[in-house]
């Protein structure tokens, strides 16, 4: 008869996993960042000609934030929370106001021809301005923009933005361009 | 006689605790895979704006950071408590942010280094004027990818 091979004790193994664990736990974080995803304009090139890009005037909705945090949007000053339906109506243009930006018809790739606004956002903002004013007048555009989205792909297919395929959320996205530029800095106060 | 037996089987017999560590082990790999080294430590109090529109960010290992706002309290005695940029473990200017994107840039590969996004962590009492000279000196980096982070508002 041959030799019974001993078992091995694994009632510690429990121990060392939990020392393990509670290493990770404590070195390591599970917050994830969220927030507002932009791109930077590139910096002019210095030896190029200051050429003015010349954009229609009615496609061009400038909102100011001054350094008490007031905000003007186009010519009136209003409140945050009514900004979001005036950047709808600007970009949107239900009744062709001709003070109010053109549309153009573009050919997008699977969808067809569709009529997209030429409208853009210009944001500027005074050096006092408070960053929090700055990410609430952020968020009102970003609102209103997906706001556009989900009308626009609500009508042509029937659902929300997000719950659309990858390929149709291209192709919202080329029809609801969002369209905001954060201009050069500039000194708000002065004007 | 019945009665010596039925003391002896009352005992409860011991668990088996062999599958204890493979339970213990599940959770640890969940904490693993799920979470990612800390590698700074924040020396600037941020409390983050509010948003309700906000996106998640995409690859966290492509991504640097950057943080606005006022010392801890612990450090404000040696930096005091006006805004600064932090970068990495250490207070910076806005000067030094082009030394730092450089860094960041090489250490990623080359395929992902148009991936790279730059997170702006600033403190919602923070005034544009640093924020924007951060934006400009990215600019001229060519770090254009940018995220403000932000916090879901609370009552939602």
């Amino acid at each position: 008869m041959g030799k019974k091979t001993p078992e091995i004790n694994s009632s510690s193994t429990a121990d060392m996993a939990f020392l393990l664990l509670c290493f990770f736990m404590m070195t390591t974080t599970m917050d994830q960042d969220k927030g507002l995803q932009r791109r930077l304009p590139p910096m002019p090139d210095p030896n190029q000609k200051v050429e003015d890009q010349k954009v229609n005037r009615r496609n061009i909705i400038i909102v100011k934030i001054n350094s008490a945090d007031r905000l003007l949007a186009g010519t009136e000053p209003m409140h945050v929370s009514q900004l979001k339906d005036k950047i709808k109506e600007f970009l949107t243009n239900p009744a062709d106001d001709p003070n109010l930006p053109e549309k153009e018809e573009i050919e997008i790739e699977g969808f067809g021809p569709c009529m997209v606004s030429k409208g853009v956002i210009s944001l500027q903002n005074d050096r006092g301005t408070s960053y929090q004013a700055y990410m609430a007048v952020q968020n009102e555009l970003v609102k209103a923009v997906n706001e556009l989205r989900d009308e626009w792909a609500m009508a042509n297919f029937g659902k929300l933005y997000i719950k659309c395929d990858e390929d149709e959320q291209v192709i919202v996205r080329k029809a609801v361009p969002q369209n905001i530029s954060e201009a050069e800095p500039k000194d708000v106060s002065k004007k | 006689m019945s009665r010596f037996k039925n003391k002896e089987k009352r005992t409860v017999p011991q668990p088996p605790s062999g599958s204890l560590s493979d339970i213990v082990f599940m959770l640890l790999f969940f904490f693993m895979v799920t979470t990612t080294m800390r590698e700074t430590e924040n020396k600037v109090v941020v409390r983050l704006p509010e948003a309700s529109e906000i996106a998640k960010l995409e690859r966290k290992d492509l991504s640097s950071y950057i943080n606005i706002g006022t010392p801890i309290r612990s450090l404000q005695g040696q930096y005091g408590n006006d805004s600064r940029i932090q970068l990495n473990d250490s207070f910076k200017t806005v000067n030094e942010i082009r030394d730092f994107i450089a860094a960041e840039r090489d250490a990623m590969s080359e395929a992902d280094r148009s991936f790279m996004t730059v997170v702006i962590k600033a403190d919602e009492s923070t005034r544009m004027g640093i924020v924007t000279d951060v934006k400009q000196e990215l600019r001229k980096c060519s770090a254009l990818k940018i995220m403000y982070t932000a916090r879901k508002p609370a009552d939602e």
